[in-house]
This record gives C-alpha cells, structure tokens and sequence, in this order.
C-alpha cells in the first residue's frame, strides 16, 4: 500500500480565534512560566506589549483548530491508529497578544512515503487583526506501515 | 546575555509534571486525545501508560530557550523539534542544550529533553534573539 498525494497543496478554510487573558495565564501556569507579562496588564504594557502577551508556544491554542479539519481529511487518508507527531517547527512574528483575532489558515504541504513509513507534512500561517504574521507553522505527523 | 560563545552549555530546566499535568495541558491547549488523560485507553492502544503531550515538552523547551535569552517572550524566533521517545508523567524531565551559532544578536541552540536516558525531543534547534 502507497500513500495517496492528490491532497498535496490543499488549504482548509481559515478558522479565527480570539485570544484571552485568562486563557494565556492557563497556558503560562501548566508550563510552569511566571513571567508577569503573562498574566498582568500592567507589566506586559510596562515590557512594551499592548497587551498581557502569550508565550510563544500558546501558538498551539490558537493555530490548532485550523488544521483538525487538515488531518481528518479523507482526501488527505491518515491512519490517525498508527500515527505519531513526528516533528514541529514554528517561526514567529508579531507577539501574540489578549484581545487579538488571529486567523489561521492550514495547507498540505507534502505527502510522501519513506522506510514504510508515511510522512504528512502541513502549514499553518496565522495572522493577526492587522495582517500582520504571528507565527508560520510546520506540521509533521508520521505513519507507521503505510 | 550577548556573551553567549558557541560550545557554551544551557543552564539545564528541570521538571517533574504531576500525575495530572496532562489533564491541564489538555484543558490549557484544548488536545483532549485519550492517549495523554485515559490509562486504559493508552494501554488498549498498545502503550505502556498515559503518555505526555509531544507539544508540552516543547513548551518546556521553549521556556529554557526563553529564560536563555533573558525571559522576554518575544526572543524566541524559531524553534524546530523531532519528537522521538513518549514522555511519562512522574518522571524528571531535564532539558539541556549547548550553543551552536552566535551571529550578531542571534544565536541558535541545540536542545534536547529527555527523562533518564529516554530522549523525548531531539535535535532542537531554537533561535533565539540576545
């Protein structure tokens, strides 16, 4: 059995998330991040932010609904029983800050087959309320015994 | 933070998520798969155990890379990461690194996470701006 590529190239409907204080403060405790700027007004503004401003990681929040409707594609085929993530790289911009609209868009970028293995390789580019880029990321999930 | 030279090591980021870490990290990010909050959902897909979110250890990650360049949020410019071993909670995470490159106000370090000799996340490679 290959893998299918017809869905190489194709992007998914843009999906928009508002970002939130409290939700960034959430974000910053799980990872154990006590910067102020994380959770206080005052602090992020005095730091130079517009607002309380997000780890770089909490891109996961808001960049992630986009590419749920990427990886159940059935053009796209995933085996999710055999799948691990195998890779991520994310390249930011703008900070991402409370009150923001970020929209993100998600595109299939590769599908290829290696050692038995499938590779599915997707893009996330989000963007914020001015257009200006938060972050790019590079998704990579493999399967095993394609 | 400018006299960052290329071989130095990372100060090391040590962790010990609780049992229930991956339920907040599942709450905190919204990835409620089974696999990181059900045991026996885990074990009936063949695994050992709950196993802990790839994308936590990146955090963890990304904090040590962050703390490095001084803790400002907005200096970490990039980071790549190949997930390899499953992570466990209760178990010490360590995440160690050395410096690779210095290039006027950037500098990218190699960073690995692991728990004992387990190598969670592997060849991380983050830029970060001094």
């Amino acid at each position: 059995m290959t893998v299918k590529t017809e869905a190489v190239g194709k992007e998914w409907p843009a999906t928009t998330y508002e970002v939130g204080k409290e939700k960034i403060g959430e974000y910053a405790r799980v990872v154990g991040l006590d910067n102020p700027v994380h959770f206080d007004r005052e602090a992020a503004e005095a730091a130079g932010y517009r607002d309380v401003v997000a780890p770089p990681m909490f891109c996961v929040v808001y960049s992630a609904p986009a590419l749920g409707p990427a990886m159940f594609d059935p053009e796209v085929g995933m085996n999710f029983a055999a799948m691990v993530h195998g890779g991520q790289e994310f390249e930011w911009g703008e900070p991402a800050c409370s009150g923001d609209e970020i929209t993100t868009t998600a595109k299939c970028l590769e599908i290829f087959e290696k050692d038995g293995k499938g590779f599915y390789v997707f893009e996330t580019r989000s963007v914020n309320q001015d257009g200006a880029e938060v972050v790019k990321g590079t998704w990579t999930n493999i399967v095993r015994g394609v | 933070m400018s006299d960052l030279n290329v071989g130095d090591a990372i100060p090391e980021l040590k962790v010990t998520p609780d049992k229930y870490l991956p339920h907040r990290y599942a709450g905190a990010s919204g990835d409620f798969n089974p696999i990181h909050i059900d045991p026996e959902f885990a074990k009936a897909v063949g695994l050992p155990n709950t196993i802990l979110h790839g994308l936590y250890m990146m955090g963890l990650v990304a904090r040590s890379a962050t703390d490095v360049a001084g803790g400002d949020p907005k200096a970490l410019k990039r980071l790549s990461v190949q997930f390899r071993g499953m992570g466990a909670p209760e178990t010490e995470i360590v995440v160690s690194g050395t410096v690779k490159s210095v290039e006027g106000d950037r500098a990218v370090i190699d960073t690995v996470a692991a728990q004992g000799d387990n190598q969670t996340i592997r060849n991380a490679e983050a830029e970060i701006q001094l």
